[in-house]
C-alpha cells in the first residue's frame, strides 16, 4: 500500500469537547500504519501544546503526555499557526517541546514543531492527498 | 468479567483487560498469564514493567512497531526484535503484554 500523505488539522481548545483527544487518537492509529502524517495546530488549538497542562480541576484525562509519544510513532510535522499564538498572547516557548530522533540524518533528537506563517501553512495544506478536521 | 484473587474481585473487559489501571499488581499478571496458559519470567516482566513505565509517561500502550523499537532502545538492540518479543508473548507482544500490565488495549489495534 502506497502511503498518503494525511494532515489533521486542529482547532480547538484541549478540554470542553472530544475532538482534540479523538484527533491525537486517530493520528497515532494512522502513524502506526506507517503513514505520511503531518499535524497542524490553528484557531484555539494552539492550546492543546501548552505546557504543564494540569486538569485535576476538571476530571479529564491528561492526555497532552501522550504528545510527546509523537515522536517515537515518526510523527515529526507539528506546524503551529503564529497568528494563532499571536493572537492569543503565547509564542513557540509556552509550548511543550516536541523531539523526535533523525534516523535518515544522524539520530539527533531534533524539534518537530515548527512555528508557521498562515500563508506557509496553506502551502503545507496544498501538499496534501489528506485533510482531516477537528 | 471479573478475575477473582483471594476472594477479591477485579473488574475486566470482554477481552480480559483490566478495567481499573489503579487496581494492577503483581498477583494478578501472573493469574492473567496462567489463564493463557503461560508463566512469567524475568525477561516477560522487564518488558512488562517497561509497558507500565510508558503509561505512565505518555498516558498511552504504544502500537508494536513504537514498542519494539522502544524496548531496543531501553533494554538492548538484542531485545528490540519482533521475533523476540513475540517468542515471550505469542498472542502479539502489544497486546498480551499490555494486558498482563493492566494496560487498556494498544491504540491502533483492532
Amino acid at each position: 500500500m502506497a502511503s498518503k500523505k494525511f494532515l489533521y488539522v486542529n482547532r480547538k481548545a484541549p478540554h470542553g469537547s472530544i475532538y482534540a483527544q479523538e484527533s491525537l487518537e486517530v493520528v497515532l492509529i494512522g502513524a502506526a500504519f506507517e503513514q505520511d502524517v503531518t499535524l497542524a495546530f490553528v484557531d484555539d488549538g494552539v492550546y492543546q501544546l501548552l505546557q504543564n497542562q494540569d486538569t485535576a480541576g476538571i476530571g479529564a484525562k491528561n492526555f497532552a503526555p501522550t504528545f510527546r509519544a509523537l515522536g517515537d510513532y515518526d510523527v515529526s510535522q507539528i506546524y503551529v499557526e503564529r497568528e494563532s499564538l499571536e493572537m492569543r498572547g503565547l509564542s513557540k516557548e509556552d509550548l511543550m517541546p516536541l523531539t523526535y530522533e533523525d534516523e535518515d540524518d544522524d539520530w539527533a533528537e531534533k524539534d518537530s514543531i515548527h512555528v508557521v506563517s498562515s500563508d506557509e501553512l496553506a502551502d503545507i495544506i496544498e501538499q496534501q492527498d489528506v485533510i482531516l478536521n477537528f | 468479567m471479573a478475575i477473582e484473587i483471594n476472594g477479591k474481585s477485579y473488574d475486566t473487559d470482554e477481552e480480559g483487560y483490566l478495567t481499573n489501571l489503579s487496581d494492577w499488581n503483581d498477583q494478578l499478571a501472573n493469574e492473567m498469564a496462567k489463564a493463557d496458559g503461560a508463566v512469567l519470567d524475568e525477561n516477560h516482566w522487564e518488558v512488562i514493567n517497561f509497558l507500565r513505565d510508558y503509561y505512565e509517561e505518555y498516558q498511552i500502550a504504544p502500537a508494536v512497531r513504537v514498542l519494539t523499537k522502544a524496548v531496543g532502545k531501553k533494554l538492548g538492540k538484542d531485545k528490540g526484535t519482533s521475533k523476540y518479543l513475540y517468542e515471550l508473548f505469542p498472542y502479539g507482544p502489544a497486546k498480551q503484554a499490555c494486558k498482563y500490565a493492566g494496560l487498556p488495549k494498544p491504540t491502533g489495534c483492532v
